[in-house]
């Protein structure tokens, strides 16, 4: 009885000893694991690691430490990806493939959410974090120990996707857990559990982060900065926000109604005793279709803060570029039924979603327009950011269109749960989302790290990207048009086969793109000297950010700036080149108070990490202790009064003096 | 106001409208998880439920209680608030704890009415409507719980809290969550029991 209460349904049988495959990934998960344990040790970094990332509340730090675990599990993801794509290519007419069906099932489900909530979410809020407070001239974001706990929120749920790598298995029931397969009838193993708590705890982390933006955002812009001189990339992070304020409670509470379904053995979306499975679909892409815009409308302000910098020239129609992101933000509540034109609601309300679906269109094709403008006549510097945003432009329009035609009711019949669909949504998702989150991380490299990523690798790195999705994507389009499904562990018919095969050598020429990506990181870790960035500014910029050095100072601004039009560090920029400027020498400095670092984000996030690991195993007593831990943490985190401290005058001022030297 | 002052100063913005704003979207988001669950109330108690039903175990009297104790918290919740600005602690703290026992009382009563229904046989897992009512009036007794819980943190904390506008901006949270709460009840009152018993 006690051990049952305390290890609930795991047994030493949970971890996969039989399968050469997993036990090959966990083994290389843990060596990984180990090697940086040890390394860490072997430098005495423990200290370091703990008080200057770990506890750390500065904006800038938790922005990194979101990108490396997004770099980390694209890796994770896309290992997936090169299991799928070999899978598909050989397992066609008489040969069954390497993978069985039950494993495949968990590889395609892992997949899709670890590339959305581990890889794309984490890159997204990694630019904000560093971008965001310095675009709008704030020393943080408004509550800097909330954005502690957000980051380890996320990080929590990504190491509970992980763990179900080498404990026990994965969801097998797609990247959005369908009911009544997600059932505890159809899946009674912990697979679904796994995927429900590693969400979950993500979701509130990403949801606390969201209400940290918008107030940041909305209260904390320096003096003279109205709403419509923010920078563009702003009002794009400040929509999305919204976005993730208005549509993530929806997807706590459909995973907390499946839950009750599978604990508590209720009947939400059972098709039985009343229940509804239909109704979880309409919830879940209630949330799932803005989650969508959450994730493309940074993209979209990164894309206009490249064209402009990269064109040396002014946005093309700031105006219209805020309301075309703001109708989309508006328009993507209105369409979540077109994931399901299938359901049968009738030809009204299919015209409305069609019809509603098509209207976005609009507002981004205005978008597309407004950043050919500002290229047109513009100096156009082809940087690797400026790279990406041109393949972009090609990609995503593509993508565009073909989600126009599924937008189509009778198309979609056809096309329904096809490759075409498959093609269609990685050609926005890859093509837009993360084309645009590396131009920006490329872009602000410099800001976060105070070097340039190198050139050469870059430019190889993209060409591998680009070609290798192209050649993986296209097939799938053709495929999908035959009535290929998704999905598929094995088919019959070998005539699809060289489709397949072509498909799986473009996710290699991707792989060859990623690790192309990793050298260049590495080579310009090894240079950084040569390509560090002295001035603060290393590509002519046009917002505030690009005004202090690089890394920018703890503080951010040692004096807090005014703003007086759209990008005004440009527009200083050209007038002290006949004006002159104050001298920081005879600046009088202010000490600056700023926040304390506190452990409490990441001991709530590791509770509540045991707490999810504790539910999906059914272990009640390590559960209790996991809930307590977080309960007790943020209560006594309450009682602090210990939170603040000050930056003394003269340290302001040794640190922007020190700026100064290094820019002349 | 605050932060006009603080940015001048050149200070880390210890801004008590921004961390009230902050409150606020907080609110917004689980107003929008109530929306949903009462969205999934209502489509699961469409008048095609089969099996046992709410209207033939709802006892409105208890029902009618329930909400007395809960508005009546919030009134000695705003009298104890009104007593902050005036800082008379003790006052503060003696109408938290009425608050506290009215809260109390509701809960005592919102599970002693689980518990009958359970035991009459409109259980939780019985069916798709019983599913629903038990999760959208439990999860407001969740919140419920929690405030109270809130409540008692407030009450001993109150006297270590130095500067009043800190005390302020705490009881300012709880009060907008208290307040919400209670509107939630309204919704709950009208759309579960008046409508769903009839």
């Amino acid at each position: 009885m006690f051990e049952h209460l305390l290890f609930g349904n795991l047994t030493l049988n949970a971890i996969p000893f039989d399968v050469p495959i997993i036990m090959g990934a966990d083994i290389f998960m843990i060596a990984t694991f180990l090697l940086v344990i040890f390394l860490i040790t072997f430098y005495r970094k423990w200290p370091y690691m703990w008080h200057e990332w770990v506890t750390s509340v500065d904006h800038k730090k938790i922005g990194i430490m979101y990108l490396i675990l997004a770099g980390v599990m694209l890796l994770r993801g896309f290992s997936d990806v090169v299991l799928m794509r070999s899978q598909q290519a050989v397992a066609a007419g008489h040969s069954a493939g390497f993978l069985p069906p039950e494993h495949f099932d968990q590889i395609f489900s892992a997949h899709g959410v670890i590339m959305i909530f581990f890889v794309a979410m984490p890159f997204m809020f990694a630019l904000l974090n560093i971008a965001v407070p310095l675009q709008i001239g704030a020393r943080d974001v408004a509550y800097p120990y909330l954005n502690s706990l957000s980051f380890w929120m996320t990080f929590a749920g990504a190491m509970l996707c992980n763990a179900s790598l080498l404990i026990g298995k994965f969801s097998a029931a797609g990247w959005l857990a369908y009911p009544p397969l997600s059932e505890w009838y159809y899946s009674p193993t912990e697979g679904v559990d796994y995927y429900i708590w590693s969400l979950q705890i993500a979701g509130v982390g990403t949801l606390l982060a969201g209400i940290n933006f918008v107030a940041t955002i909305i209260k904390m812009r320096c003096k003279g900065m109205t709403l419509m001189k923010m920078p563009i990339f702003v009002w794009s992070a400040l929509c999305s926000m919204i976005l993730v304020i208005l549509a993530f409670p929806v997807l706590t509470v459909t995973l907390a109604l499946l839950t009750l379904d599978r604990l508590l053995g209720m009947h939400f979306f059972t098709d039985f005793a009343g229940g509804n499975n239909m109704m979880y679909i309409n919830l879940i892409w209630v949330w799932g279709h803005p989650e969508v815009y959450i994730l493309i409308l940074p993209a979209f302000g990164i894309f206009s803060e490249i064209v402009a910098t990269f064109s040396q020239k002014k946005l093309f129609g700031y105006t219209t570029m805020v309301w075309a992101i703001a109708i989309i933000a508006f328009l993507s509540f209105v369409v979540w039924l077109h994931h399901f034109f299938t359901m049968g609601a009738g030809a009204d309300v299919n015209a409305f979603f069609g019809i509603a679906t098509m209207v976005i269109a609009i507002p981004t094709g205005v978008k597309i327009f407004n950043w050919l403008f500002t290229m047109y006549k513009g100096r156009i510097i082809l940087a690797t950011p400026m790279l990406w945003v041109a393949a972009f432009f090609t990609t995503f329009a593509i993508g565009g269109m073909t989600g126009v035609m599924l937008a189509i009711p009778p198309v979609d019949f056809e096309l329904h749960n096809s490759l075409f669909l498959v093609a269609h949504f990685h050609n926005v998702l890859i093509g837009g989302t993360l084309f645009g989150f590396f131009a920006g991380i490329i872009y602000w490299f410099p800001k976060a790290f105070g070097f340039r990523l190198d050139e050469k690798w870059g430019i190889g790195s993209f060409v591998f990207w680009v070609i290798g999705f192209y050649i993986a994507f296209m097939p799938l389009y053709v495929l999908g048009l035959n009535g290929v499904t998704r999905r598929l562990d094995h088919y019959a018919n070998t005539q699809y086969q060289p489709y397949f095969i072509t498909a799986a050598i473009g996710a290699a020429c991707v792989l060859i793109g990623i690790i192309l990506q990793i050298i260049q990181l590495y080579v310009s870790i090894k240079n950084r000297e040569a390509l560090r960035d002295r001035t603060g500014d290393p590509w002519n910029g046009r917002t505030l950010e690009w005004s202090v050095s690089s890394p920018a100072p703890l503080y951010n601004f040692a004096v807090l700036p005014t703003v007086e039009t759209l990008d005004q560090f440009w527009v200083n920029k050209h007038q002290h080149h006949t004006e002159g400027t104050v001298h920081p020498k005879d600046i009088h400095y202010h000490p600056i108070h700023l926040p304390k670092n506190t452990a409490a984000g990441f001991i709530i996030a590791m509770f509540s990490g045991i707490t999810g690991f504790a539910l999906i195993w059914h272990m009640w007593i390590p559960g209790i202790i996991g809930l307590l831990g977080v309960l007790i943490t943020w209560i006594a985190r309450t009682f602090s009064t210990d939170t603040d401290f000050y930056i003394d005058a003269e340290t302001v001022r040794k640190t922007e003096l020190a700026h100064i030297k290094e820019k002349v | 106001m605050h932060r006009e002052i603080t940015a001048v100063e050149g200070h880390y913005a210890e801004s008590d409208s921004t961390d009230v704003f902050g409150f606020w979207l907080y609110i917004m988001t689980d107003c929008i998880l109530f929306g949903c669950l009462f969205a999934t109330f209502v489509v699961l108690n469409d008048g095609n439920a089969t099996g046992p039903l709410l209207k033939n175990y709802v006892d409105l009297k208890t029902v009618l209680s329930e909400t007395f104790f809960l508005l009546a918290s919030n009134f000695t919740f705003c009298l104890a608030m009104l007593n902050l600005y005036h800082r008379k602690l003790l006052k503060v703290q003696a109408w938290l704890i009425v608050t506290f026992l009215l809260g109390a009382s509701f809960i005592f009563l919102e599970l002693r009415e689980f518990i009958t229904f359970a035991k009459a046989g409109f259980a939780w897992n019985i069916n798709a409507h019983a599913s629903s009512f038990f999760t959208l009036v439990g999860t407001h007794g969740l919140h419920v719980s929690c405030g109270l819980f809130w409540i008692l943190i407030m009450i001993i904390q109150l006297p270590l809290i130095k500067a009043a506008h800190i005390a302020e901006r705490r009881m300012t949270y709880l009060g907008l969550f208290w307040n919400f709460l209670d509107i939630v009840w309204v919704f709950v009152f009208t759309v579960v029991y008046l409508t769903g018993a009839m």
